[in-house]
């Protein structure tokens, strides 16, 4: 049978005809049988303690089902944190709980204190207005220096400070990296902010929750990436709710970027719910909602320090980091500015000592936690910005510079002064592939002519490399975290030979339904459209930790080609009854088995028919059946790298900025779909391109989210960004997972901040201009302009 | 509770609305038409674009009373007469110009009004015409490529 659709090839996306048509199948588009609303009351101060919530007026309005305050859950659980970081003098962080609804303070704007359940939306929202709380405000903690230096005001008084831990990695070589920049003929050092981002999937959070009485039995439909840690952090830690009696369903989702891996208290709260009214409960997410609730991503205020010797040969890097938590600890927010970011610290480089700092603190804020890169565009940005200046510095050229310090192709696998050990990368290779596809000899002449027409011209070169692939559980325990990061997959071959397979990731716009299919197709020999992807259903899929960190293909698609090759080896024996030949005589190749030195063959949809009628099966060696399952867990991270040049345009009346071309070559490890591979690297730099540009998440002294819409808050729309110039064939495999693949989810994100930063200062450093803090908005260039002058 | 009544996707449709039921919740929750969809309450993010009475209307900023009487077309009605997908939708399919699908509606509805109004829009016309419509997935770069792909085939 013909392979169609395999391994390398770009078949059009199957999911794509629904999503056209208005077919597809979101949370809010559900509507259960005799579902009620949810409606929370949420905070409008940033800290205030709760005297008193008086609830009797708005029990007695129109339509009203419930309402349920912080009382009501004192005896539940708390959201735990994931990772569990130790300080540098080996205590462990603080862990201060978080509620399903807010008990005793209120610590941030929007945090929930009650929730109203009503017969229409509608009446949940109007009856929420009569809810009469008496919250008496404190003065906000804000500023994260602030927050560390008084340890009086705090956003949690069971802890004794605003810190929740102070890591040092490695702190064994703290000593060595002081000695190396006390030595330096030349330390670079810079003070940068990450700037507070909003996630914004364009689809909200939402959860309907339905109890079913009869069988004591939950459903809960819910926007998640990971709808088994859902139900892990729920049954294990939050309600107690056994594993087999609840089942968490992610249906079409728009989008997580990271916001949605997390468990939040509105999903306990409406399974609560519905476990009390027996009925379905809902709750959908306005976009205000989104803005004050979701998991924010970056937030870090830095200093970092780079050592050279006299001819650019890096010597020590050491930075010290605040990273800013929010009110209450997000699932994944100790690993992300720890973890996720001190270990690639090193970069691409050889650099032999590297010190990471990160004191993490809470604040009167929306939790932090992953978003997009996580911890790595952190990284990479404080590290190529300092790169570049220090080579404007040295007088050098800042890709020489970075040439010059490369890991070697040949040195690899290569440990790093972070600690980690890279597997593959080339990457002197990708900035060849940069030159040419972003003719990089030809920007002397367009920033002349941009001069004609009284613009600046930058060009910025950035190379990154990242940790992705999360994770090998062994590693992953060393580092603190509280759950195993393998994967699951079954393989279930059906009797007619058509397949399903139940991955543990989930699609939320990644095409897995489609690239999945073509790696199945491709090593059983069979057109891909006869294989369909089941996820986003706990009670069909074995297990699985869900899709983040860029981890899908790499880690669950290992688990399926490893459950794909236990299919082999079955319909193997299978195929060697029916043509009564020994196993080890029976070869497989492109879907037909056959008997070595004869003309007996078999096609994979005979043997699959056969294991399901299995007249003269000999019972005690041949079972029944064609379905496998296996858990694949990752030997080590994968480490994607690459090389991106962006050209900006800076107008000096106005200070505004225009990106004129961008150019990336990324190394992703094997690419499955190449079509999808580009799409993803598209979305990452115009969201990194995003964080440069134009987006940052602003609270004022108060706690007050000023960036709370769409109004307030700028998304990268289609006329900020340019098109994009992508390649990703300087590649080198990744040698310890069976695809060789890497990732290209979080890439861009990652590679694309600095590179449009370090654009911008290029065309202003005539002026004297050294660094401009993100968003470089059009005041803030046209400040430094001025500044400079 | 006030009846109104409008033609969505060529058919005669009715119902009971409060004054304040914005078009995009009654065409999504009276008519249950879940392809228009909601991704803000600020009329910023284009999810909801519908054409009403021949032009893009984002479905958040009308009261269903106020499209009393109309001619509207959504997401549902874009496909061609056997059900295969029109041309527009084909081009996204064709040129991955969507990914998690979400703001995909809005988009094709946008796109479908700048295509009746130019059939050769160049990038900037096409980057332009999208300014109220958000995609987070994209980059925007598949998107352009689509609706360009689009123009083409249309002529």
């Amino acid at each position: 049978m013909p392979k169609d659709n395999g391994i390398g090839e770009s078949p059009k996306r199957r999911e794509d005809v629904r999503f056209l048509t208005g077919r597809g199948q979101y949370t809010d588009d559900m509507k259960l049988h005799g579902q009620c609303y949810a409606h929370f009351v949420r905070s409008d101060v940033a800290h205030g303690i709760i005297k008193s919530i008086d609830t009797s007026a708005a029990g007695k309005m129109p339509g009203v089902c419930a309402i349920f305050t912080g009382e009501d859950f004192v005896e539940v659980g708390g959201n735990p944190a994931g990772w569990l970081i130790n300080n540098r003098d080996g205590t462990p962080m603080k862990e201060p709980k978080r509620p399903v609804l807010a008990h005793g303070k209120v610590r941030h704007v929007g945090d929930a204190y009650a929730a109203v359940i009503a017969e229409t939306y509608e009446q949940a929202v109007d009856a929420a207005e009569a809810i009469e709380a008496d919250i008496d405000e404190q003065d906000a903690i804000i500023d994260m220096a602030q927050a560390l230096a008084n340890s009086d005001h705090r956003v949690h008084d069971e802890i004794d400070d605003n810190c929740c831990f102070d890591w040092g990695w490695i702190e064994d070589n703290r000593a060595a990296t002081d000695a190396a920049f006390e030595g330096a003929a030349h330390v670079t050092s810079l003070e940068l902010v990450n700037n507070r981002l909003v996630p914004n999937a364009m689809e909200g959070r939402a959860s309907i929750a339905d109890y079913n009485p009869g069988t004591d039995h939950y459903t809960l439909y819910t926007t998640s990436q990971n709808p088994h840690l859902t139900r892990l952090l729920i049954s294990a830690f939050v309600m107690g709710i056994a594993e087999n009696k609840l089942t968490i369903i992610a249906p079409d989702i728009g989008g997580g970027f990271g916001s949605k891996i997390y468990h939040y208290g509105e999903e306990a709260l409406v399974l609560a719910a519905s476990k009390k009214l027996g009925r379905p409960v809902k709750w959908a997410a306005t976009r205000s909602e989104s803005f004050m609730t979701d998991a924010h991503g970056r937030d870090h205020v830095t200093k970092m320090e780079l050592a050279t010797d006299a001819l650019g040969n890096f010597l020590a890097i050491r930075t010290a980091t605040m990273a800013n938590m929010g009110a209450y600890l997000s699932n994944f927010a100790t690993a992300t500015p720890t973890y996720l970011h001190g270990t690639v610290m090193a970069g691409n480089y050889t650099v032999p000592l590297v010190y990471v700092n990160v004191k993490a603190v809470f604040t009167n804020t929306a939790p932090v936690d992953a978003y997009r890169g996580a911890g790595r565009p952190e990284a990479t940005f404080q590290l190529e910005r300092v790169i570049d200046m220090c080579a404007r510095e040295l007088g050098m050229d800042p890709l020489e510079l970075r040439r010059k310090n490369f890991i070697q192709p040949d040195q690899f696998p290569f440990t790093t002064a972070a600690g980690v050990e890279y597997d593959s990368g080339n990457f002197g290779a990708l900035v060849d592939k940069l030159e040419e596809i972003g003719d990089l000899k030809g920007f002397a002449a367009r920033k002349a002519e941009s001069a004609d027409r009284g613009l600046l011209r930058g060009l910025g070169i950035n190379t990154y490399i990242e940790a992705c692939g999360l994770a090998p559980s062994n590693l992953a325990g060393i580092l603190g975290a509280r759950v195993g990061l393998y994967d699951a997959a079954t393989v279930r071959v059906n009797a007619t030979g058509n397949i399903s397979v139940m991955t543990g990731a989930h699609s939320h716009g990644q095409g897995h339904e489609t690239v999945f299919p073509q790696i199945v197709a491709d090593l059983l020999g069979i057109p891909a459209e006869s294989v369909e992807i089941v996820h986003g259903d706990t009670s069909k899929i074995p297990f699985g930790m869900g899709t983040y960190g860029s981890r899908s293909l790499s880690v669950a698609g290992s688990a399926i080609v490893k459950a794909t090759e236990k299919i082999i080896s079955k319909a193997t024996k299978i195929a060697a009854h029916m043509m009564e030949a020994a196993e080890a005589d029976v070869t497989f190749e492109d879907g037909t088995f056959a008997v070595a030195g004869t003309d007996k063959s078999l096609q994979f949809g005979e043997v699959a028919f056969k294991a399901y009628v299995p007249h003269d099966f000999p019972h005690d060696e041949l079972e029944p059946g064609l379905e496998e399952t296996a858990f694949y867990d990752p030997a080590n991270f994968t480490y994607p790298s690459g090389a991106y040049a962006c050209e900006v345009e800076v107008d000096p009346d106005t200070g505004k900025v225009t990106v004129c071309s961008f150019a990336a070559a990324d190394d992703v490890g094997n690419v499955i779909n190449p079509m999808i591979v580009e799409g993803q690297i598209h979305g990452g730099l115009g969201q990194g391109i995003g964080q440069a540009l134009v987006e940052n998440c602003v609270y004022d002294e108060n706690g007050q989210l000023l960036s709370g819409s769409y109004m307030d808050y700028t998304m990268p729309r289609a006329d900020d960004l340019p098109s994009f110039t992508v390649d990703q064939t300087a590649l080198t495999p990744c040698a310890h997972n069976p695809l060789g693949t890497k990732g290209a989810g979080e890439a861009g994100a990652i590679g694309s901040p600095p590179t449009v930063v370090n654009a911008v200062v290029d065309a202003l450093s005539d002026l004297g201009v050294t660094h401009i803090d993100m968003p470089v908005s059009p005041s803030r260039v046209w400040s430094a302009i001025q500044a400079a002058k | 509770m006030t009846s109104v009544s409008m033609t969505v996707n060529g058919k005669a449709v009715s119902g009971e609305v409060e004054g304040r039921t914005l078009l995009s919740h009654f065409l999504r929750e009276d008519l249950q038409l879940t392809g228009t969809h909601i991704g803000c309450d600020t009329s910023q993010c284009g999810a909801c674009t519908v054409h009403v009475n021949g032009k893009s209307v984002k479905a958040c900023t009308m009261f269903a009373l106020e499209a009393e009487g109309a001619e509207v077309a959504t997401i549902e009605g874009m496909a061609n007469a056997d059900g295969s997908l029109g041309v527009i939708q084909a081009a996204f399919q064709e040129h991955h110009g969507l990914q998690c699908g979400f703001c995909t509606p809005g988009m094709v509805m946008a796109a479908a009004d700048l295509l009746a109004a130019n059939s050769n829009p160049s990038e900037a016309d096409i980057r332009g015409h999208l300014e109220g419509n958000i995609c987070r997935c994209t980059g925007y770069h598949n998107i352009i490529k689509s609706i360009q792909a689009a123009a083409a085939q249309m002529g």
